[in-house]
């Protein structure tokens, strides 16, 4: 299930890591050629609000102003009839007018058996597609074809009336996932164990608190046994504890030879539980296959979509002026402990003297983690470009911008936050204890260390 | 940057396997114009059932009363009814005692009103779950007619109470052998709630203005109706119009077929049949249409 060359950090100097415990997955019974979903083709496309405007006046205001000719009242503000104005939506095409297509020509199979990751960036259009797969909304273009029953789990709790018991409702959220009134009963035992509420499973729900209520919720989910499941990152919720459980049932399930689709940011958790994903880019499918290629090719695009450059940005003084400042993509992986290189290409009209160049990294709640900074006793007229590389950075993963600063002699020549932005992604570190969280391992070591008997 | 177009890696992965030869489901953009799939509500009967449980339970859980709740109403409403039509307004009840005639109203249009309210809130109010996972959407308000059936039943004990008291005081009230209609009267009132409801639901999703209409127009259609008076008092030349309104002559066969009393015209009564089922059946069409892609604009 888990492909052989996991992930392990990369630890400093050229020690490498020891590699992990591979998981042999036990063969697959119900392998063989069957095939358990197949998209053709399928395209999604929402309209923008211009059409519908919540009430039937407005609608009626709307298409009087079209038929004279007028401009249409009711727009948004952030619309004109040829499209969105503003860049929110980063999509090169993004559809004319008032369409928008969430998915573009999704084509794939699923064999039956495997569990399967969809990877792709927020917007990506991962939502829209398993809302399709769900039955919640239908392809505007294309099919779908499913061999078996089908559950999906797009929320944990669906359906859960607060005033009834914690065993009403998991008759109920059972009965709206699919299963039928034996089919719970049966399980209800295993599903309340599994749930660790047996003292609790005749209060009202809404009694709970929202560590029991999500245990159940999935409980009940966790015991269906479709031939197909679908998984949105509903299990980003719960503790550590949970989360651990959750994947382990996702797991067992797989073994059991069900076909599991997998929605998740999770690179750590995709790893371990796929053997095969999806990415998707902008409605679009852009890799199809074996689960580190597809999560090589998430952190490649995370790169494209990051702000790794910057043109001409304004300097305070005359004749210093900054052609362009980037990340070296090519020097680059994006990775956890991978080095980081900055270049700065600068177009000097004339020489400039004690010159001092930094650049600030900000986490994600604009704390200066890191700073770098360099002097140059002189700089030459003409075009120059300067290479900065940190090869340890011993950041953590996650979102960062990089802000520049440049100063001539104590005068600043530009201060500019944000300039560009980059995330890093974590990868599986072998951190038994100190580790597990992404966002509680700060910045990683391998320290050096001197063994000897005492 | 433009590497992603499917050519980076193979977007298939037949590979040269055989395709199954039978798929369970296929889904495509547009669903028939009278898609009903009925056998898929039938696996999901016990979901019906839940909902019913669920709805019922849910009304009176942590109250006082509880189940009283479903007789106090009608009392109520009679007692109200009685006061101003009957006794200030004096409006005739066809020779009949006051409270009955109104009991009578009062229940037979409260199971029509339930059906057609609660299921005009279908899309909207179910809309969270609807956007989380699939089960048939009609389930929804198939539920809703049996859990409103249910409060019937009992408001018709009820009456039947009332009746015999009323019978054995030696009021002139005879049970008509037309009494055995009443299942297909009760049917008629569930389809045509069912459809009007359904109707309004699927507006609803994109006019959310007609749902502040409905409990008021509800309101104007039964004072439309011969509840609170009976169908004698209204003009002969004006009686055409009561064959516009499909509830009418329903009203007045429930009143005949416990009274023995009431204006009861069989052809109308056709009428109205044949009146609901173009209503239920636009509603239907209206429903498959609206059902795969209600999620995106609701």
């Amino acid at each position: 299930m888990q492909n052989n060359e996991s992930e392990i950090s990369i630890s400093i100097g050229q020690r490498e890591a020891p590699s992990e415990k591979a998981e042999i997955r036990p063969v697959n019974f119900s392998s063989g050629n069957q095939l358990a979903i197949r998209l053709e083709d399928v395209w999604k496309q929402y309209r923008l609000g211009v059409i519908n405007h919540g009430t039937l006046a407005r609608d009626l205001q709307s298409w009087w102003a079209k038929k004279r000719g007028r401009e249409d009242p009711n727009l948004r503000v952030d619309q004109c009839a040829k499209g969105p104005i503003s860049s929110q939506v980063d999509s090169p095409d993004i559809g004319t007018g008032d369409r928008f297509w969430a998915l573009r020509g999704i084509s794939f199979d699923v064999q039956q058996g495997d569990v399967f990751g969809i990877i792709g960036r927020n917007g990506a259009g991962k939502s829209t597609l398993l809302k399709i797969l769900s039955k919640v909304t239908a392809p505007t273009r294309g099919q779908l074809r499913f061999k078996g029953r089908i559950a999906s789990l797009l929320e944990v709790g669906t359906g859960f009336h607060p005033e009834l018991t914690g065993r009403e409702n998991v008759f109920l959220n059972g009965a709206i996932l699919g299963m039928n009134k034996h089919e719970i009963r049966n399980k209800f035992d295993e599903i309340i164990a599994f749930a660790e509420l047996e003292k609790f499973i005749d209060t009202p729900v809404k009694r709970y608190s929202s560590g029991m209520y999500v245990r159940l919720a999935f409980a009940v989910a966790a015991h269906l046994e479709p031939e197909i499941l679908i998984v949105d990152e509903v299990l980003a919720v719960g503790d550590v504890q949970f989360q651990k459980k959750c994947l382990g049932k996702m797991e067992a399930v797989g073994r059991e030879g069900r076909t599991v689709l997998f929605v998740s940011h999770n690179m750590a958790a995709i790893q371990q539980l796929t053997n095969k994903c999806l990415l998707l880019h902008h409605g679009q499918l852009a890799y199809f296959g074996d689960v580190s290629g597809g999560v090589a090719e998430y952190q490649s695009i995370g790169l494209d979509n990051s702000q790794f450059e910057a043109i001409n940005p304004q300097t305070k003084l005359e004749g210093f002026n900054i052609a362009r400042a980037c990340f070296e993509i090519d020097k680059l992986a994006s990775g956890f402990n991978k080095p980081l290189s900055f270049s700065l290409f600068l177009d000097l009209e004339r020489g400039f003297e004690e010159v001092s160049i930094g650049f600030g990294i900000n986490n994600s709640l604009g704390a200066r983690v890191v700073t770098f900074e360099e002097n140059f006793d002189s700089l030459a007229k003409g075009r120059v470009s300067i290479e900065f590389t940190l090869a340890d950075h011993h950041l953590p993963p996650g979102n960062y911008s990089v802000a520049l600063g440049i100063g001539v002699r104590g005068a600043q020549v530009i201060y500019q936050d944000s300039l560009l932005s980059m995330e890093i992604f974590e990868q599986e570190i072998d951190s038994i204890y100190l580790g597990g969280k992404k966002d509680r391992i700060g910045a990683f070591y391998r320290p050096d260390f001197k063994l000897s008997n005492w | 940057m433009d590497n992603f177009q499917t050519g980076k890696t193979d977007s298939r992965s037949i590979d040269g396997e055989q395709m199954p030869e039978d798929w369970t489901t296929t889904l495509r953009p547009v669903s028939g114009w009278f898609d009903l799939k009925l056998r898929e509500l039938w696996r999901y009967r016990d979901l019906i059932m839940m909902f019913v449980r669920r709805d019922f339970v849910s009304i009176y859980k942590q109250t006082i009363l509880g189940p009283l709740w479903y007789l106090i109403q009608p009392i109520m409403t009679t007692l109200v009814f009685t006061v101003i039509f009957g006794k200030i307004a004096r409006i005739p009840t066809d020779g009949l005692p006051i409270v009955l005639f109104y009991l009578s109203g009062v229940v037979s249009w409260r199971y029509f009103a339930d059906c057609l309210q609660k299921t005009s809130n279908t899309f909207v109010g179910n809309a969270h779950v609807f956007g989380k996972v699939y089960f048939p959407r009609l389930t929804v308000p198939i539920a809703v007619t049996i859990s409103s059936l249910i409060a019937f039943g009992i408001q018709l004990l009820l009456f039947a109470c009332f009746w015999f008291y009323y019978h054995s005081t030696g009021a002139d009230i005879h049970l008509q052998g037309a009494v055995v209609l009443l299942p297909l009267l009760v049917l008629q009132m569930a389809a045509l709630g069912l459809g009007c409801g359904i109707i309004i639901s699927s507006l609803t999703t994109r006019y959310r203005d007609l749902a502040q209409l409905v409990s008021f127009g509800v309101q104007l259609w039964m004072f439309a109706t011969p509840v609170v008076y009976p169908s004698s008092i209204i003009p002969e030349n004006w009686q055409w119009l009561l064959v516009l309104n499909p509830m009418a002559p329903t009203i007045e066969v429930f009143r005949y077929m416990f009274f023995g009393v009431g204006t009861v015209n069989p052809g109308n009564l056709l009428i109205s049949f044949a009146q609901t089922a173009i209503i239920l059946f636009v509603g239907v069409i209206l429903f498959s249409r609206i059902e795969k892609n209600f999620m995106d604009t609701v």
